[in-house]
């Protein structure tokens, strides 16, 4: 370990020694080591009661842990006092960029404001505190709140019933695959229907899904419209086809209008129809999934529901299915045992309590064809309480304006930067926009990948790049209905600036970013050579601790 | 309420500038034979409003003065720091690191997490969190599946019984049987997986066992054992760990475990009914291209400086898609930023103290109940912090003191019908010698 007070000093192989003596930094800028460069022996924060003697005395008359189930190398964690922990943390919180900071207009992602009400209500020690197999007389607040919560889900959605388990919206697309299986099993038809069908602009989690789930997949193309080519969707469905997986708005920002023809070809060939809500952003209160005909959707509480992303977690991805898929769904689901729905519905909404209603949780095993458990307990409810208040702050109305937000301010960047960036379709899109920087990369040498580096040096985050895969040099550009027009303009003008910029003097914008607290990282080395863990020093390894 | 921005003047603008009448021009391209005809929803709230919504809801749980519940969740000390640093909004209204210029944060302290989980197990290399213990569980042991080329997974009917039943929902998509490995659960028996059993059961076409250390009944297994069973054929462990014990309990790559997984929630997340919670996940170098789930790695910038990459990617989704190791994406990162945070403020003396007064305390109920002639050890293998007691007409008494405010832990029958007035007891950091002579009180006068 480097001395204490020495500067940034790197050894030959770049792995196992200090790279900077805490604290490190120039000026404003901040360097941060990491915690166990920041560790010296005998520092610490938290201390715990020791036992008091009775305890001690009691305990010493049973049988103690065993001398060979006991730990042998000393546990190198971290010793720091409190101080020092707080200034790690919100230094390294510095090097973040973040809604609260500034716009963040990553496609496919919803990064929209997250209300601080909610992070306020999943503090209540009612709520936070409550364990989830408390017996029923004691959690009826949070099965209540989960039974609400579905109940709205299940409007928005307009599907038959809900689960609230799966944890994020990769984990509801799992879960929808399961139902899937246990639904062509339950008809014989289990180890026939076999594919499942998603388009060429799916999200990766799409194909990763239905192979966890024992599928093989099939690619569906786009038209020249960016939507389904139906032709080849008829075509490819058929007696072992088992799903069609399409995320609608799709990610190309566009609502897919065959959606009628669509949904008709794949239960005519008897396929379950998912949805992907990814995007559902884009269309609260216009189109609901499972009145349209689908028979599973997950929601992202996260994207459309403004819980925080966490930096990637937790989510939450409840899913909504149809009556057929129903009897499938993973328990045990929240249920109102006693009590008339409607009236309780009634009551809370207008904030009251019904005293005679009882909430419970199905027993294990209750009902048979469900799937089983995709998580413990009942899933992220920190997360479901945080939608539900969300939810209840906008109503109806105020979820409408949402999505009529969001689609206006896609459009309006769509429109006043389409003479700058190509769009593969120019048309009327949804909740985000796709365009490409086929033209820059092209006539001046500059990439999506530039682009998005050169946007970092004016404090925002760059749009998703790259994806979805049909696009070349693909721009994804979600504003959110959160964002001001002034914000837009600004960002309108800085990607007219960029594209400008590309092509005057395009090494400066292959030379960004000038002034984040890193430059381009060599990605390729870290895969080469990984370095995935801290390298306590070899010593270390025989027992002695860390020394500073 | 809505968080929208938006002036009337700022729509009629933005309409404008597109050039449409109206925001209903562009939702046109949704036929409307498929457009919502309803959207039934109760009407918005005020922030007094939602407040006093919620507070109703929290109003309507109780929580319990003394509490015994693990069974998987456990009530222990969030240093107020904790909760502070999660609470950086920073950290918590970023996303997924993919521009790590700007990202650097979230990505060092995510290295810092895997560092920590490494250090905790023993293991080479740990993935950036999962759900929760029991899909890094399911997810192991279809890694195990991958690794080894077999389809069968055997697993100890010790382990928790929720995780037995997220395993094999995760274990029937890809067809993989999974064979219940029996325990000891007779009148005088050990609580300990079957060894006997393991070396019968497990042959040369399981993947893995899978155990749980401490197991669900708070017991100590032959973890050794247990490994040199498995690995006789050719299968590998994938041990469930309780990280708090191993401040104590030996490191698992120490007695073989080759795939590691834990529930994290005891450091530093609330009990919240069931979650967020946070599932960790270790293994050894050799296995990291079949590991799921993110990955971060030091490197450097072309000016030599420090800095951190999501990488070894060719493992996910949105590289490989069908071909990836697992689905996983969005997972829980704040939860792994949590941990981060309290195993730092505890360090590893205040790990130590927190895991050996739960241990202390859980041996204090014990003899102080059997002492009074109340309850009874129902295993007699070694316990940890938690702890299986065998009580008269458990599942009426267990009711009964709910009434008065205290929660004798979780009634095993109704998961395992062969434990009948048997009460799954757990102690913490957090119980008090009260805690105990309250319960002990409230038993011995319910008797």
């Amino acid at each position: 370990m480097s001395a204490v007070g020495e500067r940034s000093t790197t050894d030959a192989s770049g792995r196992g020694a200090a790279f900077h003596s805490p604290p490190a930094g120039e000026g404003l800028r901040v360097v941060e080591p990491t915690l166990f460069e920041r560790s010296r022996p005998g520092r610490r924060a938290v201390r715990f009661p020791a036992p008091s003697d009775a305890a001690s005395t009691a305990a010493a008359s049973q049988p103690p842990i065993p001398d060979a189930a006991r730990r042998t190398a000393p546990l190198r964690l971290p010793e720091v006092s409190e101080l020092e922990l707080v200034r790690h943390f919100n230094r390294l919180s510095r090097l973040n960029h973040a809604i609260d900071i500034d716009f963040y207009p990553l496609g496919s992602c919803t990064m929209k404001y997250n209300p601080k009400l909610n992070e306020w209500a999943a503090r209540l020690p009612g709520l936070a505190g409550s364990h989830p197999l408390d017996p029923g007389p004691l959690s009826q607040g949070s099965l209540e709140l989960q039974w609400l919560l579905a109940e709205l889900l299940r409007e928005i959605g307009g599907f038959a019933a809900i689960s609230l388990q799966p944890a994020a919206g990769a984990h509801g697309e799992l879960t929808g695959m399961l139902m899937t299986r246990a639904f062509h099993r339950s008809r014989g038809e289990g180890d026939q229907r076999r594919v499942v069908l998603v388009p060429d602009s799916a999200h990766g989690t799409n194909p990763a899904t239905a192979s966890m789930v024992g599928f093989t997949t099939r690619t569906v193309p786009s038209n020249a419209r960016g939507g389904i080519d139906l032709d080849a969707l008829r075509g490819a469905l058929g007696p072992d086809t088992a799903a069609l997986m399409i995320t609608n708005p799709s990610t190309l920002g566009i609502f897919e209008d065959q959606i009628e023809d669509v949904l008709s070809a794949v239960q005519t060939a008897g396929a379950i129809a998912y949805m992907d809500g990814a995007n559902l952003n884009a269309i609260l209160g216009r189109f609901r999934a499972g009145e349209a005909g689908f028979d599973v959707m997950h929601f992202n509480l996260h994207k459309t529901f403004s819980t925080p992303h966490g930096g990637g977690g937790p989510g939450a991805g409840p899913i909504g299915v149809s009556p057929r898929l129903a009897p499938f769904l993973p328990g045990p689901l929240p249920q109102l045992v006693d009590g008339d729905p409607a009236t309780v519905l009634a009551n809370a909404w207008s904030g009251r309590s019904t005293p005679d209603a009882r909430f419970a949780l199905e027993a294990p095993g209750a009902r048979p064809t469900a799937i089983g458990q995709v998580r413990t307990f009942g899933g992220n409810f920190g997360m479901h309480l945080r939608a539900y208040a969300y939810i209840r702050a906008n109503g109806a109305a105020g979820l409408r304006q949402v999505t009529e937000d969001a689609v206006l301010a896609a459009n309006y960047v769509r429109v006043r930067l389409g003479d700058t960036y190509e769009l593969p379709f120019d048309r009327i899109c949804k909740h985000e926009v796709v365009f490409s920087a086929r033209r820059q990369k092209r006539e001046h040498g500059v990439s999506a990948l530039d682009i998005a580096k050169a946007i970092l040096d004016e404090g925002i985050h760059p749009p998703t790049i790259y994806f979805p895969l049909i696009v070349e040099e693909a721009l994804m550009i979600e504003p959110t209905e959160t964002e001001t027009r002034e914000t837009l303009d600004r960002f309108v003008t800085i990607m007219r600036d960029i594209a400008e910029r590309s092509a005057r003097d395009p090494e400066t914008v292959r030379q960004s970013p000038r002034f984040t607290p890193v430059g381009r990282l060599d990605e390729a080395a870290a895969a080469r050579q990984p370095d995935l863990a801290w390298p306590f020093p070899e010593a270390d390894r025989t027992g002695a601790t860390l020394s500073g | 309420m809505t968080y929208s921005p938006h002036t009337d003047a700022d729509r009629v603008a933005m309409l404008e500038a597109i050039g449409v009448a109206s925001v209903d021009d562009l939702f046109a391209d949704i036929p409307e034979s498929v457009r919502a005809t309803r959207f039934d929803l109760p009407s918005p709230l005020t922030e007094q409003e939602v407040r006093a919504e919620l507070s109703r809801l929290a109003g309507r749980n109780r929580i319990p003065e003394v509490s015994f519940l693990g069974a998987g969740a456990y009530r222990r000390l969030i240093p107020a720091v904790v909760d502070e640093v999660v609470g950086r909004a920073e950290f918590a209204t970023a996303y997924t690191p993919y521009q790590p210029e700007v990202s650097q944060g979230t990505l060092q302290s995510i290295y810092e997490f895997q560092s920590l989980v490494c250090e905790l197990t023993g293991m080479e290399v740990a993935s950036a969190s999962h759900y929760d213990g029991a899909t890094a569980t399911a997810e192991g042991a279809l890694m195990a599946c991958r690794l080894t080329g077999r389809h069968r997974v055997a697993v100890s009917r010790a382990v928790h019984p929720q995780v037995r039943r997220v395993l094999e929902t995760y274990c029937s998509g890809p067809g993989v049987e999974v064979v219940e490995v029996p325990a000891d659960l007779s009148e005088t028996g050990s609580g300990l997986t079957d060894l006997a059993a393991v070396r019968s059961l497990v042959g040369d076409d399981v993947a893995c066992l899978v155990v749980q250390e401490p197991n669900f009944f708070g017991l100590l297994e032959p973890m050794p054992e247990l490994a040199a069973a498995a690995h006789a054929a050719g299968a590998l462990v994938v041990t469930l760990v309780d990280p708090v014990s191993l401040a104590l309990l030996e490191a698992p790559a120490r007695y073989g475990a080759d795939i590691v997984t834990a529930e994290g929630q005891q450091l530093g997340i609330p009990l919240a009914f069931g979650g967020p919670y946070l599932g960790l996940m270790a293994a050894r170098m050799s296995a990291v291209r079949q590991l799921p789930g993110r990955l971060v790695g030091a490197t450097r910038d072309a000016a030599g400086r420090r800095g951190y990459v999501l990488t070894l990617q060719a493992r996910e989704q949105h590289i490989r898609r069908e071909k990836a190791a697992s689905n996983i994406c969005t997972n829980q990162a704040l939860c792994a930023l949590a941990a981060t945070a309290y195993l730092s403020a505890v360090g590893p003396e205040g790990l130590r103290e927190a895991a050996e007064r739960s241990t202390i305390q859980a041996r204090h109920l014990v003899a102080t109940l059997e002492t009074a002639g109340i309850a009874a050890r129902r295993f007699t293998a070694p316990y940890f912090s938690e702890v299986a007691l065998r009580l008269a007409d458990a599942g009426a008494r267990h009711a009964e003191l709910v009434d008065q405010g205290i929660l004798a832990g979780l009634v095993l029958e109704p998961e395992y019908p062969e434990l009948p007035d048997t009460l799954l007891l757990a102690t913490t950091e957090l119980t008090t010698d009260e805690d105990i002579r309250r319960l002990a009180a409230a038993l011995g006068a319910a008797s």
